[in-house]
């Protein structure tokens, strides 16, 4: 599928003055593309020149349009010496080679230079035109889409789920070929900028023509990465999760006639998808082609239609309805047997992904991570992919094993990552094992009347909390209870995972960020004697950030972790380890018990005394924290049940009057759920250290929330205004008092102020909640720690709680009752396969009050309460969003979630992937690092959003800053930095704009339901 | 441990305004830090010092960053590397370019050269206004000087058109230019007591009666020049002193014309005659550019005929020419020619 590449050059303005005798500039532009260059004339004298090119031509294999970036240089032509260049623009074509992104490219573009930052812009046309071509052999894999989004994508549905793709590619490094020695720093810089951009076109395509093997059309997830290893390579390399997308209706066909999607939207504003009604209906529904005009309960009925039109990809077995779906037991064997079959075909059940369509996560068995130190200098080949390939499966492998052990067959929100310091490299790996529905995994096994059944039958909202390991041997010491939502299957008392909150989880009261911070100092040594030593840090290290993020967790009285992210840096002399993720309160775990101190030494009074007195504070800690995150467990299911003590055994006597399964009775024997404190003991200053710092975490001002993940549980009403951000700290330490203790204290302080300082800046954003937290850590140098922190800004609504809280509820409500009941089969059907039973009548009462207590969590009660705040606020905070239109410049949000609040995504027009070296001689003069730096990130902001603007887009979701590198050389008045963007291009259409063009009826629905809010103040 | 480096950068920059003004207003970190702490923001949010000196550097640094845009405000509007509101950019430029009436008063009708520049010093300790302040304004002035200097046209809409400014202070831009261009002498004391205000006033009925712009629309290019020819026929005005007729006629025309505007109406109508040969006198000696310059001394000596009437309170504007706002006798009503 060869294709011909045509660019326009048009103007040029604010251009740098080149000639100082005049003040002007004689500007001329280079484009090239592969080996082809044309060039535009000579604008004599101007700073602001009008080319106007004609369409400069570029016939191309397909191969190389994925491959090549298109490159536009400006010069300032010079008669007599040499032309001086003014600066660069790397357009990356890729988005113009599928259908449904972007047709053109074209707009203003920030003309970059390594040396001098940016220096004007260039008005710039690309179009490319494609030929049809159907070789089988092809190399190429135009077509296939990539998102960095980590779910699936707001406007598509998700046909097949098909796995994990990866790719490894590797070259020599530029800045260490021995050419550099001789060339210009800026030389050097372009080279690199070029290699990097080819070697990501070239890893995109081979991960797309994996994704066409098998039968995918799209990559979810996408993940690139570059390690930088110095003198071995430069590696690029990129992880994603395969999938065959459906989008949900044309775009066009879509503004007027989304009524169902936006309203539902507007209901439960973060439902991951968007209406699941299009989702019940069967694969590769030929949505296009129908009018998208029903409403949400017609396209039930279309739903028999659809399956019976086959015209899915995916052919259907002969699935007997009625096998499968009645008997809720075997249906699970089934299940299990299914997801099994489905995963094991794969090398590597693993997905990037950490939001998934609804169902398609049964159980969540907990984080897995791996992680391996190899030492760069012994790669055999290192020109070839070979070894680095294999200590990647080497680590996939033990992540595999590791979820295994965990009895699920499946890793979930799973990422990889490096950290190299000289000729070490860790590699890490981690996840969230999972046993997933096969209803999206494999083409036709499991359709229709089946699909149907498992949206019915699976407790979706508790169902992921359930172990999904064998209690009889489980991987690890755990302490069991029966699940506090549904009380029949086991869960256990904290759950770590790496994903999002699913979205139909029943969270009590709000979340927040947890961090974990750990340095440990190691020495300095060389190659093996180093590599040993960090491998036995390691798992020391791993233990107790564990420990830390447990005792965090218990001290804000919480049960659950989210978007955990652990991240060990390696330095020259330390170990850094960064944990991250969002505590919550789910409703379906246990309470959480408290902390508990034990000295060691009993016979001291004054010791004893401090003991005593640092327990009475760490119990007031947990308790306002629990006061400020709302966490008002239900109390009348502990009244019902009291404590988890007597609970299995009083249920025990009722399971045993009736029925006497032995399942049912080891299980019991197992459950010694100690509701327990967690004990602390104290036998030593560092244990004294450890606990002290367990209570300098100062929450968040009142007013501001964080979290790490996508959204902030018990928060639902958003406003539009957002606030993306990157701040970058790095602090010298004073090499003199280079403790552990120090150390720690010192990376604690760097966090905890770093967090106070953006609270204290985004303050005119209050209420507000910081999302996607993300934090990273390096160190550049001996005594150096680079903290970079990335997150948005997103103001709610206080005032306009209640009405959303209110749907959530009694949604959340109709759902416990209607889950109760399926629930309530389900056990019973299988008493009835396995003996004649008899029906449990008070079990089920108790179950149903507990549950619909439950159902109600307390927290929302308080937000009532808030609602007396002054009314009209709300009104007035949506209304004073900004008017973005009159601006000269259209303003392109920028946003590390997969979403827009208040908006609705119509269109993804491709991923942006960009890698920007920055270089300066005068540190001094441009302001000293922070200066540098500062205008830097300022300078890659900008580009990103003019690629955007040029693709047509006004936003870039899922955005992430995967790499900041900065070294600094004050002595020499240099410094050097190397960022790597990435995210997804999209248009997205504001809600309040869409109800302006679709019918009434939405509109007419959410005043009714404002007038049900406020009548129930 | 020390913070090597410390950054915050937003997708769309933040502008705090109280900032913006201290930064302004040439305070140093340290000074800002300091009266940002007694202004009990730190309380309000929880904060320590350690932050609020981040924030402040934070911010000097992003506006530092945004003063080279603000130099040529369209830049600002156009350019890529920094997201601002268009209501945020607006506020920018219109602080960035307002002044302290203290410090204008200063050098307004002075040369806008190196010399004036290196007597920023002097005007800084005088007005209170910090030398950074001063630096600013001063450079604004020449910078608004330099581009309009050359061109055709309004001044005001040039001024408006290249700075962006609202149309209240590029009026102003446009009476601080046409000053400095004249050299109009201010600065003596029995011109203390006018405001810029009053100069304003004044130059703007200059720039749209005694310029050369004034005179032919076609030939635009000189609003910042007086008409020369205009002035030599000032000298004609002798005779409305020399003739007792025509002096009555101009008595009575007058008298007309501002029967019931001016408070101080039969002060002036007793002293018409006075009045009319200070006026005249200044009038016809206008040929020298040292005249020129001295017009507005010469000018305001009629003041010791308004000084024996106390200061009428119903004044908009302060000062013994506020009462003729509508029609300053001192000025001919239109070139004769």
């Amino acid at each position: 599928m060869p294709g011909k590449l045509k660019v326009k050059i048009v103007a040029g303005r604010h251009l740098p003055v080149m000639d100082r005798a005049s003040d002007l500039t004689d500007a001329f532009v280079e484009v090239k593309f592969g080996n082809t260059t044309f060039k535009t004339d000579v604008y004599l004298k101007s700073l602001n020149p009008q080319w106007n090119s004609e369409w400069f031509k570029f016939e191309v294999d397909d191969e190389d349009l994925q491959d090549e970036p298109l490159q536009i240089t400006v010069l300032d032509h010079d008669t007599y010496s040499a032309n001086d260049a003014i600066g660069k623009v790397y357009i990356d074509i890729d988005p113009l080679l599928y259908s449904e992104a972007a047709t053109v490219i074209s707009g203003w573009f920030p003309i970059y230079d390594t040396i001098h930052g940016i220096r004007g812009e260039i008005n710039v046309v690309v179009k490319v035109d494609l030929f049809n071509d159907l070789n089988r052999f092809r190399q190429s894999s135009c077509g296939v889409k990539f998102f960095c989004t980590t779910s699936i994508p707001k406007c598509y549905r998700a046909v097949i789920i098909h796995g994990f793709v990866e790719e490894l590619v590797v070259n020599e490094d530029p800045e260490y070929q021995w050419i550099d020695r001789i060339r210009t720093p800026r030389a050097s810089n372009e080279a690199r900028q070029r290699l990097i951009s080819l070697m990501s076109g070239e890893l995109q395509r081979k991960i797309g023509l994996k994704v066409l093997e098998m039968r995918g059309n799209a990559v979810v997830g996408y993940l690139q990465c570059f390690d930088l290893e110095g003198e071995s390579g430069l590696v690029v390399r990129a992880i994603g999760t395969a999938c065959t997308l459906d989008k949900l209706s044309s775009p066009a066909a879509f503004l007027p006639a989304c009524n169902s999607p936006s309203k539902e939207m507007k209901e439960i504003p973060f439902n991951e998808d968007p209406n699941p009604n299009t989702h019940s209906s069967g694969p590769s529904t030929p949505l296009k082609n129908q009018t998208y005009s029903f409403s949400p309960s017609k396209s039930y009925s279309r739903q028999s239609s659809s399956s019976d039109t086959d015209l899915s990809l995916t052919p259907k077995t002969g699935m007997g309805s009625g096998s499968a779906g009645k008997e809720g037991g075997p249906f699970k064997a089934l299940l299990r047997q299914q997801t099994q079959s489905a995963l094991e075909q794969r090398e590597f059940p693993f997905f990037t992904l950490t939001a998934f369509p609804p169902g398609f996560l049964v159980h969540v068995g907990g984080v897995v991570s791996a992680r391996s130190v190899k030492l760069l200098d012994r790669i055999h080949n290192p020109d070839e992919p070979e070894t680095r390939d294999a200590w990647w499966a080497e680590i996939r492998q033990e992540i595999k094993s590791h979820a295994k052990a965990l009895g699920c067959h499946a890793v979930v929100g799973y990422s990889e990552s490096t950290s190299i310091c000289e000729e070490v490299c860790i590699l890490s790996a981690s996840g969230t094992a999972a046993v997933l529905n096969p209803r999206f995994l494999q083409d036709g096994t499991v359709e229709g009347c089946l699909e149907q059944r498992l949206e019915e039958n699976l407790p979706t909202r508790c169902g992921f909390c359930h172990i999904p390991y064998d209690e009889l041997n489980m991987p690890f010491p755990a302490h069991l209870t029966y699940c506090y939502n549904c009380r029949k299957q086991k869960v256990p008392d904290v759950l770590f995972t790496t994903i999002d909150l699913p979205t139909d989880a029943t969270v009590i009261g709000k979340g927040c960020l947890i961090q974990a911070r750990l340095c440990r100092l190691k020495k300095k040594a060389q190659a093996e004697a180093n590599a040993t030593a960090i491998s036995n840090l390691l798992p020391f290290m791993e233990y107790e950030v564990h420990t830390q993020l447990m005792n965090k967790l218990k001290l804000k009285g919480m049960n659950a972790l989210f978007g955990l992210r652990i991240q060990i840096t390696v330095g020259e002399n330390m170990l850094m380890g960064l944990a991250s993720a969002t505590g919550v309160y789910l409703a379906a775990l246990p309470t959480p018990g408290g902390i508990q101190i034990a000295g060691k030494t009993p016979n001291d009074g004054s010791y004893e005394q401090h003991i005593s007195h640092m327990q009475k504070k760490i119990n007031d800690t947990i308790a306002k924290n629990k006061e400020l995150y709302e966490i008002n467990p239900p109390e009348i299911s502990e009244e019902i049940i009291g404590s988890p003590i007597p609970e299995p055994r009083q249920r025990s006597r009722l399971l045993r009057s009736q029925s006497e399964s032995s399942d049912e009775v080891t299980e019991l024997d197992l459950s010694h759920g100690k509701k327990d404190a967690f004990v602390l003991e104290i036998d030593d200053t560092d244990a004294m250290e450890d606990v002290h710092s367990l209570l300098t975490d100062v929450p968040p001002p009142s007013g501001f929330y964080s979290c790490n993940t996508e959204i902030m549980p018990g928060i639902n009403n958003w406003t539009s205004e957002i606030q993306m951000f990157t701040s970058v700290r790095v602090i010298r330490l004073s090499s003199l008092n280079l403790t552990n203790q120090a150390l720690n204290k010192n990376f604690n302080d760097l966090c905890e102020n770093l967090l106070k300082s953006l609270y204290f800046k985004l303050r005119s954003m209050i209420p507000c909640c910081l999302c996607h937290v993300n934090f990273t850590v390096s160190l550049p140098e001996d005594e150096l720690i680079q903290v970079t922190v990335t997150a948005v800004a997103i103001t709610f609504d206080k005032n306009q709680a209640l009405q959303t809280t209110k749907t959530h509820v009694e949604k959340s409500l109709q759902r416990a009752s209607t889950d109760n009941e399926e629930l309530l089969q389900f056990p019973l059907e299988l008493c009835s396969d396995s003996l004649p039973s008899h029906p449990l009548p008070p079990a089920k009462e108790h179950l149903e009050s507990a549950s619909s207590n439950s159902g109600i969590p307390a927290a929302q009660r308080a937000v009532t309460v808030e609602k007396a705040s002054p009314v009209g606020d709300g009104n007035f905070r949506n209304r004073s969003a900004p008017p973005c239109a009159n601006s000269t410049v259209g303003v392109v949000k920028m946003t590390p979630l997969s979403f827009i609040p208040g908006a609705k995504i119509t269109k993804y027009l491709g991923i942006i992937n960009m890698f920007f070296i920055r270089e300066t001689t005068s540190l001094r003069e441009e302001g000293g690092v922070s200066g540098f730096l500062h205008a830097f990130i300022a300078e890659v902001f900008a580009m990103v959003r003019a690629h955007v603007a040029a693709l047509g887009g006004n936003a870039v979701v899922s955005y992430i800053m995967k790499q900041c590198v900065f070294m600094e050389n004050p002595n020499k008045n240099q410094a050097q930095c190397l960022i790597n963007v990435s995210g997804d291009a999209v248009v997205f259409v504001r809600e309040s704009d869409l109800e302006v063009v679709s019918t009434q009826q939405p509109t007419a629905n959410c005043q009714s339901s404002c007038t049900e809010g406020e009548v129930t103040t | 441990m020390t913070s090597e480096l410390d950054i915050f950068v937003g997708n769309t920059t933040l502008i705090d305004e109280d900032m913006y003004r201290l930064w302004l207003d040439g305070y140093l970190v340290t000074n800002a830090v300091a009266l940002r702490v007694r202004s009990g923001i730190l309380e309000q949010m929880g904060s320590t010092a350690a932050v609020l000196q981040s924030d402040t550097m934070d911010r000097y640094r992003t506006f530092h960053m945004l003063e080279r845009l603000l130099h040529a405000p369209p830049k600002l509007l156009h350019q890529l590397i920094f997201q601002i509101l268009p209501s945020r950019q607006a506020l920018l430029i219109e602080r960035y370019y307002a002044f302290d009436e203290a410090f204008v008063r200063e050098v307004l009708g002075k040369k806008l050269s190196k010399g004036t520049k290196k007597d920023l010093d002097d005007i800084s300790t005088i007005t209170g206004i910090t030398l950074k302040s001063c630096r600013r304004q001063f450079d604004n002035f020449k910078r608004v000087f330099k581009v309009v200097e050359e061109m055709r046209g309004s001044l005001v809409d040039n001024i408006q058109q290249h700075f962006l400014l609202s149309d209240q202070l590029a009026r102003d831009y446009a009476a601080i230019v046409f000053f400095a261009n004249n050299r109009f002498e201010t600065g003596k004391k029995k011109l203390q007591y006018l405001s810029f205000g009053d100069f304003a006033f004044s130059a703007e009925l200059m720039i749209q009666n005694w310029t050369l712009g004034a005179v032919d629309s076609q030939m635009d290019d000189m609003h910042m020049d007086l008409d020369k020819e205009f002035l030599q026929d000032l000298k004609e005005l002798k005779l409305l002193v020399a003739d007792k007729d025509l002096l009555d006629l101009h008595k009575s025309l007058v008298c007309t014309a501002l029967w019931g505007k001016l408070g101080v109406f039969s002060e002036m109508k007793a002293n018409f005659k006075n009045l009319s040969r200070g006026l005249v006198n200044v009038a016809t000696k206008l040929t020298h550019n040292k005249d020129v310059r001295d017009l507005f001394r010469r000018a305001v000596l009629p003041k010791s005929v308004f000084s024996v009437c106390p200061l009428p309170r119903w004044l908009p504007t302060p000062g013994p020419l506020g009462p003729l706002h509508g029609h300053p006798p001192w000025l001919p009503p239109a070139p004769l020619s």
